[in-house]
């Protein structure tokens, strides 16, 4: 066996593999082996966390390829113990570590930034949100900007310490935690599988549609549960519809801060369309209540089917109206083009996900890499841009708007009524001494659930991942060398979650 | 300028008229009736479904402070608890949330509880400063629907605005994280009087899934007094609309019959 194939690796997804097939391996050889497959940039790391089980920490590393092969393996540590950081070589792994060392007594040697990420209840060194001091530079022609944690508009509190030269923003530092609820904690509980689930669709409303997926997947393959054709295909649209509303409503965001009123009003009203589409088919205007375990309590009918396609072809000729338009307004175009660039390498280095990275070339898109649900028979080509600045990401909101409803409404063509339509359960029993994991493209991009069972199948640990944990650092460098008064238009194009960052 | 003509006219008239009398989508998950006809085994089952401990026995009741309006009680038990589309659901004492076997009635505020100096100061003009404590993006998204095209509370001079200090209440959505508590409470000392508190979302109202998590610091609610309560998961921007409609009184449908 070559000696960095210590792993088991499994072609699926959602997948569950037995905690004994899991190699263990030395740290040494688990940071050389995490190392040499995380140089190939076709790997990502899709997990990295910790469990801990008395005095001993389990480290688990997941890393999938682009053809949906994840490999898994794991380390040892005692409480106490000083490891050599996986930074120094991979940069993208830093909020991985920094979460890690939040939570367990390990320490990184050699991390150049140990931040703490959301100063969690669970924490082992019980920081304040101010005990940490911001970056700083020293000289008399600097001053510093804080914004936040509220802001000026009605959105989730998070801090900004911004160090500028005049109106250059040299660095920013991104304070997060504020929204701290404690969300893996719950779901490492005794809770019941009714509860969890809604938890899940709680964790980012405005994805609760994909973290409920994420979250159901996970529940129904660590119980042996399989799931019909139907509910396959009908979870996905209601994913696709959630994409749509949000990629609209961004881009009201955007044209209100260019203070390009048509354009805001016009996409106000068609995301409106949009989320009152889907309180149609389920009563909630996020969708929540369409995912459960097992099967659906708003099966697809056929009304409603008609409702969806009618809806969403009005909204794609009115939307693609509204983007014609704005892309030829010089007004706007000035303020969107060359602003809030992220270079390719840029976002390699800090692992970015979703649409962070497909607006600069970089295909991170979990419905082609690792595909789920009804996009195992369906193809979806990834919309790729590359030019990382404010433009590109609404151009890439703007080209996926129209793939999603594209796709809503080929899978609406195919939709069979007639087959049987499952209900949803709650009295699982998941398998014991499993490690589970689930993939989902959210809108921002890649949602990550894992679960870790004991003895008797209950979740010893259960780990969420929002593609803003990966993704916050990403908007940190687009906004170096910008003016800061561009703050906000940065922030927008990439509207990041901060609850989904916090749990 | 042609373009947008087009544009505008494919847009068309948004707005909802009559916000007190909107219909919503029959499944749309508000007020909920329960029957008076059932067993002492429907309690306890119910009370032990329901996840966030809503539901209470003697009599049944649900408490829309703590329902997430996940429906399962409904699902299990149709014949016992039905959810109507009534988006009406606000309150300005938190009991009045407790919809109880047999009530019909819709949830309407009491006029005693309400301060004489919210309605004579801020019945032409509210501004509010909102306050996200471990909201999970939902209520906030939907407190900025209230004031889109479509339910434009503006029209009745009521917004949200950037500082506390230009402001005359807050609006609380979240479970009130620990991590936010000191900050929310900066916000509220900085609003001039008379100070109103709204909550909006289960989550701001009880905890709601969040309840008993050690990552709260709900101490804000205990020692404040609490104006109106707003519930939903999220709370719909007709719900919350018509609350302060009827905390400041206000019952003209459309003062801007000019549109």
């Amino acid at each position: 066996m070559n000696r960095f194939h210590q792993y088991v690796r499994i072609k699926e997804n959602p997948l569950a593999v037995r905690l004994d097939d899991i190699p263990s391996l030395e740290y040494s050889l688990f940071k050389d082996q995490t190392v040499h497959i995380l140089q190939n940039k076709d790997c990502r790391c899709i997990a990295y966390f910790a469990r801990q089980v008395k005095s001993r920490i389990d480290l688990y590393m997941c890393i999938s390829d682009s053809k949906s092969e994840v490999m898994i393996y794991s380390t040892s540590c005692l409480e106490g113990d000083e490891v050599e950081s996986l930074v120094l070589h991979i940069p993208a792994l830093h909020v991985y570590e920094r979460e890690i060392a939040e939570c367990y007594k390990i320490t990184f040697r050699g991390h150049p930034w140990m931040k703490p990420l959301r100063y969690p209840c669970s924490s082992v060194n019980h920081l304040a949100m101010d005990d940490y001091p911001f970056y700083k530079i020293e000289g008399s022609e600097l001053h510093e900007v804080g914004v936040g944690p509220i802001h000026a508009g009605v959105i989730e509190p998070g801090h900004f310490r911004f160090i500028c030269n005049g109106e250059r923003v040299l660095h920013l530092e991104i304070q997060l935690g504020y929204q701290h609820r404690g969300v893996e904690e719950i779901m490492a509980g005794d809770r019941s599988w009714l509860y969890k689930m809604l938890l899940s669709e709680n964790v980012a409303g405005d994805s609760a549609v994909s973290h409920g997926l994420a979250f159901a997947m996970l529940s129904e393959k660590l119980s042996g549960v399989e799931v019909s054709p139907r509910l396959e295909v009908e979870r996905v649209i209601a994913q696709e519809l959630e994409r749509i509303a949000m990629h609209i409503g961004d881009t009201a965001a955007l044209c209100g801060d260019v203070a390009y009123q048509l354009g805001m009003v016009v996409c106000e009203a068609l995301r409106t369309i949009t989320i009152n589409t889907t309180q149609l088919w389920c009563g909630n205007r996020f969708g929540k209540g369409i995912v459960r375990i097992a099967g659906t309590s708003y099966p697809l009918q056929e009304s409603i089917k008609q409702e969806v396609v009618a809806n969403l072809r009005k909204v794609r000729k009115e939307y693609n109206q509204l983007i014609s338009r704005l892309l030829t307004l010089p007004s706007v175009l000035a303020r969107f083009e060359g602003v809030g660039v992220v270079t390719t390498n840029q976002a390699y280095g800090v692992g970015a996900v979703g649409m962070a990275a497909r607006m600069t070339n970089i295909l991170r898109d979990v419905r082609t890499t690792n595909p789920y649900m009804g996009y195992k028979s369906y193809v979806h080509e990834p919309i790729l841009l590359d030019g990382g600045d404010v433009m590109a990401r609404l151009q890439l909101r703007a080209d996926e708007v129209v793939q999603s409803i594209d796709h809503i409404l080929a899978f609406l063509a195919e939709f069979d009524h007639s087959a049987i339509a499952s209900s949803p359960r709650y009295d699982l029993r998941a398998k014991g001494q499993m490690l589970g994991i689930s993939l989902v493209e959210g809108w921002r991009g890649e949602i990550c659930h894992c679960a870790i069972t004991d003895e008797t199948g209950g979740i010893a640990r259960y780990k969420v991942k929002d593609p803003s944990f990966h993704n916050w650092f990403v908007l940190a460098l687009a906004v170096r060398n910008q003016e800061i008064s561009d703050f906000p238009i940065c922030n927008k194009s990439f509207n990041l979650s901060y609850c989904g960052n916090d749990l | 300028m042609l373009e947008e003509l087009k544009i505008l006219h494919a847009h068309g008239v948004q707005y909802v008229k009559d916000l007190r009398n909107a219909r919503l989508s029959p499944l749309f998950r508000g007020r909920p009736t329960i029957s008076t006809t059932y067993s002492e085994e429907d309690v306890a089952r119910l009370t032990t479904l329901c996840p966030t401990s809503a539901i209470t026995g003697g009599p049944l009741a649900i408490d829309l402070g703590k329902c997430v309006f996940c429906r399962a009680c409904e699902q299990h038990y149709p014949q016992i608890v039905q959810f109507t589309n009534d988006y009406r659901l606000a309150a300005n004492k938190r009991e009045d949330l407790v919809v109880k076997a047999g009530d019909e009635a819709g949830i309407r505020l009491n006029a005693e509880n309400i301060r004489a100096e919210v309605r004579s100061v801020l019945k032409r003009s509210l501004k509010l400063r909102q306050v996200s404590a471990g909201g999970d993006a939902s209520c906030e998204m939907e407190l900025n629907a209230a004031g889109n095209v479509n339910f434009d509370m503006g029209r009745f001079g009521i917004e949200f605005v950037a500082s506390p200090r230009h402001a005359d209440g807050i609006v609380i959505t979240g479970p009130i994280a620990k991590n936010m508590a000191r900050a929310l409470e900066l916000c509220y000392e900085a609003v001039p009087e008379p100070k109103i508190v709204v909550l909006v979302g289960s989550d701001a109202i009880s905890g709601g899934l969040f309840q008993g998590s050690p990552a709260l610091d709900r101490s804000f609610i205990d020692s404040h007094h609490v104006d109106l309560y707003i519930p939903g998961n999220p709370a719909h921007p007709l719900t919350f609309i018509n609350g302060l409609m009827d905390l400041l009184g206000i019952e003209e449908e459309t003062p801007n019959r000019g549109i």
